[in-house]
């Protein structure tokens, strides 16, 4: 592992959100039919380089692997890569090393579909759940008639 | 030096320690509880920030090892397929769980004499009837009256909405001709003793804000204070004393400080539930009880069962519930009790989810290969999002004297107290329950619509209910405890937690842990004149 991968309780350090960020952005981009930003959209890798602080070590590894397989597999580092190649090899980082992926992948989902942006084209409220929560319909209870005719069933 | 000794002092202020602590309150006793954890503060709870979904793999995980809290101890669950879920402060695992609310069967009391495995309980659910009713007036429980699967009773509060999704399901389960009712839950559908209704927040296991679900702290834990209890927050037990007429004399314990104190008491209660209480008996060394307190049945932390999970969820065209609503909705007994056409004894119950967060649809797509990478991501994450429903398959472990809590050799939480180690298997039965269910679920699914189907079995995080390790008895030699909750070898020393369970049945183990804690505190006040003989 580089000097780059050494975590800091100040924070990540500049290679490894670039990194991150790169990933982001292969992992999920940009969609002008879905009107959505990317993972890798300046406001969300900030959210994400802020959440992955309280995880650093769990990144690093991560990072590294990601990087280790990109050289190995696809001839150069990770941020090297064109978009192609990028989504190829974290697709196959994915695959291979589902323990150290599963951390940045979380990290991803949890800043990216908590935009305010990505709320809203997904049709939610960009808001948190309390205090309004949110309706949910009685539904038809005629559905129990079946059941209620059934007998005992408990010993 | 030592504090004036309290007449009753209470270990744990979760689930089985506030109500307990309740009950025995009207003794007017002196009574005390201590508790590791803090008071919990609701507005504070995920629920209020966008960031709820990350918080609950964070400072709200249900695992210990996870959240790391300096309230928490670690678990070594290194050598078992299922990890421990908890969580530690007033209230205990009552502020994480979802609020399944089933009570046992009659039948799960005597699993000896109908189906020939494990033992019977020395009590029967007769005796605990009058228990369930009254912890249901107390947690305040929603839910349908007239359900052919349990013995008749009558919730105080009405059931949770069916939703868009326990509608399909049901209809799912209509097809097929099998059971299914509304769930019983301790959240409120209505205002009820001082808490407002459910709301939906839909964030039920990382503690209500809303104050619907009924953790102990807003539901018994404010009677009992009224009533003169005392609790001590922050407060970790490291063990528990003796004489040498084999009579607690009380605890020793850490405060938030990390300084040590003693408490002496005429009598102790233990509630830290089933991984909590036997590594704290084991911790409580003594000449007089060299392999742990209360153990001259070799059996404190043996017998350890959880409920082995089954998820079988589905992916439908049409919208479901997904983030909106408790994720408790309806449930299926139609495979509870031992069937003769399986190939295993004893059975489990179906608990149907509403669906999933965004955040939690896009993790589970991703890490199923059903949510790809690149540009593909949006079109097949819009295909799960607000459109998966499905169910766990909740399924009763059988006892094993080879599942264990002990100490770990190595491991301490925050005061140097050794921590609990876990070693569990799962059984062959428990396996061949577990296939059931995921293979009944997914005909249930189908039945329901669903064009995909995405399992998990064992759910390896799923170790939310820690039963088994002090378990009660007539016979000393077979048990930890009698039939009343009171220690064997320890007169004036009892235990009214999920450790106390003989058998586990296919249902959430909450309910009947309270109403066994009203039982045993009803037991006390009818022999206070006799308690020790």
């Amino acid at each position: 592992m580089s000097d780059d991968f050494i975590s800091s309780d100040r924070g990540l350090p500049a290679a490894h959100r670039e990194l991150l960020r790169s990933f982001a952005g292969a992992v999920v981009p940009a969609s002008a039919e879905y009107g959505v930003p990317g993972a890798d959209d300046e406001k969300v890798a900030a959210d994400i380089a802020a959440s992955a602080a309280g995880s650093a070590d769990e990144v690093a590894a991560g990072l590294a692997a990601l990087d280790t397989l990109s050289k190995d597999a696809y001839g150069a580092a990770f941020m090297a890569l064109d978009g192609t190649g990028r989504l190829a090899a974290a697709t196959a980082f994915r695959d291979a090393h589902r323990e150290l992926a599963a951390p940045l992948i979380a990290l991803v989902a949890q800043c990216y579909y908590r935009d305010e942006r990505v709320m809203a084209a997904l049709g939610m409220e960009p808001r948190p759940p309390y205090p309004e929560g949110f309706e949910v319909e009685q539904g038809d209870w005629s559905l129990l008639d079946p059941v209620r005719r059934r007998a005992r069933l408990y010993r | 030096m030592a504090a004036e000794p309290v007449d009753v002092l209470i270990v744990g202020a979760g689930a089985s320690g506030a109500a307990v602590a309740w009950s025995l309150a009207e003794t007017r006793m002196r009574i005390v509880c201590l508790e590791q954890g803090g008071w919990m503060n609701p507005a504070e709870y995920p629920s209020s920030g966008r960031d709820w979904e990350a918080r609950a793999h964070g400072d709200f995980s249900i695992s210990p090892n996870r959240r790391g809290r300096v309230t928490d101890y670690p678990v070594n669950d290194d050598d078992s397929p299922i990890s421990v879920a908890n969580f530690n402060a007033v209230g205990g695992s009552t502020i994480l769980y979802a609020g399944h609310f089933p009570r046992f069967h009659p039948s799960d009391f005597r699993v000896r004499t109908l189906d020939g495995v494990a033992d019977d309980w020395p009590i029967d659910f007769e005796t605990l009837a009058p228990y369930y009713a009254e912890n249901d007036r107390m947690m305040g429980v929603s839910g349908l009256a007239g359900d052919p699967a349990n013995p008749p009773h009558q919730p105080p509060l009405p059931p949770l909405p069916l939703g868009k999704s326990g509608q399909a399901l049901a209809k799912g389960f209509n097809r097929l001709g099998w059971h299914w009712w509304p769930s019983d839950t301790a959240i409120a559908t209505a205002p009820y003793d001082g808490r407002d209704r459910c709301v939906n927040l839909g964030a039920c296991s990382t503690g209500c804000a809303q104050g619907a679900k009924g953790s102990t702290d807003i539901t018994y834990w404010p009677h009992a204070m009224r009533a003169g209890v005392e609790v001590r927050a922050r407060c970790r037990v490291r063990e528990i004393t003796v004489d040498d007429r084999d009579m607690a004399t009380g605890v020793i314990y850490h405060d938030a400080d990390g300084v040590e104190h003693e408490q002496r008491a005429h009598v102790v209660v233990i509630a830290c539930n089933g991984v909590g209480t036997p590594r704290l008996l084991l911790n409580s060394r003594s000449s007089r009880f060299p392999d742990g307190l209360a153990n001259r049945s070799g059996l404190v932390g043996k017998n350890l069962m959880f409920h082995p999970y089954a998820a079988i969820y589905g992916v439908f065209e049409e919208p479901m519930d997904g983030y909106r609503g408790p994720g408790l909705c309806i449930w299926s007994q139609e495979f509870y009790e031992t069937g003769a056409e399986r190939d295993f004894v004893r059975g489990y119950t179906f608990e149907c989810g509403r669906g999933r967060g965004a955040v939690a649809t896009a993790l589970s797509g991703m890490m199923s290969d059903r949510i790809p990478f690149g540009i593909d991501h949006h079109r097949a994450y819009r295909a799960m999002f607000n459109r998966m429903a499905g169910m766990v398959g909740i399924c009763e472990d059988l006892p094993e004297e080879h599942n264990t809590v002990t100490l770990d050799p190595e491991r301490t939480d925050s005061d140097g107290i050794p921590a609990p180690k876990v070693t569990y298997r799962l059984s062959e039965n428990s396996r061949r329950m577990l296939d059931h269910a995921v293979d009944r679920g997914t005909e249930v699914l189908r039945a329901a619509g669903a064009v995909d189907i995405v399992t998990q079995s064992p759910i390896p995080q799923g170790g939310w209910h820690l039963m088994g390790t002090a378990r009660m008895g007539t016979d000393p030699e077979t048990s930890v405890v009698n039939e009343w909750g009171r220690s064997h070898d320890v007169r004036n020393l009892f235990v009214v937690d999920g450790s106390l369970f003989v058998t586990c049945a296919g249902v959430n183990p909450t309910r009947t842990i309270q109403a066994l804690a009203l039982y045993v505190a009803d037991s006390m006040k009818q022999r206070l004149a006799n308690l020790f003989d």
